[in-house]
């Protein structure tokens, strides 16, 4: 009876085995030039990802007709171009035409819009491709702009949430304050107060918080599939580390410009050294933490994708299992990475502001 | 003109490499030294880590 039984996945697994291998005998002609544009596609896509676009695509298909079907909906896209020209990016038709607008004609021309002369203007491209067009000023709601309005609407009803919750429980937290306030309390406790010191702490609770939960809400947000991902866009992560940089420079009490400009308690020929070196500093702390970010979740999502990818390469019964298994231990991963760099990103901005109000009482 | 940047880079990524480990491998030693102390030895080494992490990035980004 049991020797039944353990008989059967082994039949399912043969006959399974000769399923791929019959498929792969189809796809045997041709292998070499296939192979060529699956590399391609894949590649094509993971740069197609990273980019920003104008357009919220979920995702897109060629029909067996040969027609590349686009799902998704279109984003307004806001020029100032000697006036302010508002209209939807549904008229670039996936950057395949040129859009008129009062008079004017724009094109989509690798994620940028540059201004062409007619309905048949072309771009054109000094010698290193790049387009010398005029590009007007652009303000549009991007895919990038979308998710942060998406994610300051979420932000606004969670917290907002979490404050009534006290207050309709007399100070008892219920729902989304019970899940929200250990983390609030992790910030203070375990970031701000270390970090800043018990006097001033409270002053920076609010950006800490903000940040933390931005970054996070829009990391996790990174890792949903319909492919929308923030931080790795570095104009992102540079506003973030620019308002840290700053809130620290405002901060900045006697103490700390001292410690910059005449460092205490050292040889003044080293003082001179030293000034030129920590004003610096100040600017490559903030400027560390934009890369930082911007590296992880970049380096995340490029990995990830191309493990993923290896699945469409790979056409035999190991490659694609291996790679869905590897794909799905690196996504568990990203998890980790992007709570672990919206806490890092907390903390380094929790040290800066505490090396801003220090007060140091002898030397 | 690319070679000797790439090079760089990756020296630049194996110094940082090496460090890390170092941070990784003097905090478990710390953890496994004093236990109670834990929480506040990891957080001292995800600072110090990201820190060196940076250059790395900082290195391969100007390659890039």
């Amino acid at each position: 009876m049991r020797r039944k039984i353990s008989l059967k996945p082994i039949t399912l697994l043969l006959l399974l085995l000769t399923f791929v291998s019959y498929g792969k005998e189809q796809e045997g002609h041709g292998e070499k030039e296939t192979e060529k544009t699956a590399k391609e596609a894949v590649n094509e896509y993971i740069q197609h990802h990273l980019k920003d676009s104008y357009d919220f695509g979920l995702f897109s298909y060629t029909t067996d007709e040969g027609k590349e079907k686009h799902v998704g909906f279109p984003l307004p896209v806001i020029l100032w171009d000697n006036g302010l020209k508002v209209f939807s990016s549904s008229k670039f038709h996936h950057g395949e035409t040129v859009a008129e607008v009062d008079g004017s004609f724009y094109k989509n021309h690798h994620g940028k819009i540059y201004k062409v002369d007619g309905p048949n203007g072309e771009i054109i491209e000094d010698d290193h491709h790049h387009a010398t067009n005029e590009k007007p000023l652009d303000f549009s709601i991007t895919k990038n702009v979308f998710l942060i309005i998406l994610v300051f609407v979420i932000m606004f009803f969670m917290f907002s949430k979490m404050a009534k919750s006290y207050k309709k429980n007399n100070g008892m937290p219920k729902g989304m304050g019970r899940f929200l306030e250990p983390i609030v309390l992790y910030v203070r406790d375990e970031i701000a107060i270390p970090n800043i010191g018990e006097k001033h702490y409270k002053r920076y609770m609010s950006y800490l918080l903000t940040v933390f939960f931005f970054v996070w809400i829009v990391n996790l947000f990174g890792l949903v599939p319909i492919g929308m991902n923030v931080t790795n866009n570095i104009a992102v992560t540079l506003c973030l580390a620019l308002i840290t940089y700053v809130i620290t420079t405002f901060s900045g009490n006697k103490n700390y410009w001292k410690h910059i400009f005449w460092m205490p308690g050292v040889p003044v020929p080293m003082k001179i050294i030293l000034a030129p070196i920590e004003l610096l500093g100040t600017i490559i702390k903030p400027f560390a933490l934009m890369i930082r970010l911007y590296a992880n979740i970049t380096a995340g999502h490029v990995v990830l994708m191309s493990i993923i990818g290896l699945a469409f390469l790979a056409k035999n019964w190991l490659g694609t299992p291996l790679s869905l298994f590897l794909g799905f231990v690196l996504a568990i991963l990203e998890l980790l990475v992007a709570a672990l760099q919206a806490y890092i990103f907390t903390v380094l901005s929790a040290l800066y502001f505490g090396m801003a109000v220090e007060e140091h009482e002898h030397h | 003109m690319e070679i000797p940047a790439i090079v760089g880079a990756g020296l630049v990524v194996i110094g940082a490499g090496i460090g890390i480990g170092r941070i990784g491998g003097s905090a478990m030693e710390a953890i496994a030294r004093q236990p109670e102390a834990t929480g506040k030895i990891q957080t001292a080494m995800l600072i110090a880590a990201a820190l060196i992490e940076g250059i790395g990035f900082a290195a391969l980004f100007a390659v890039n």
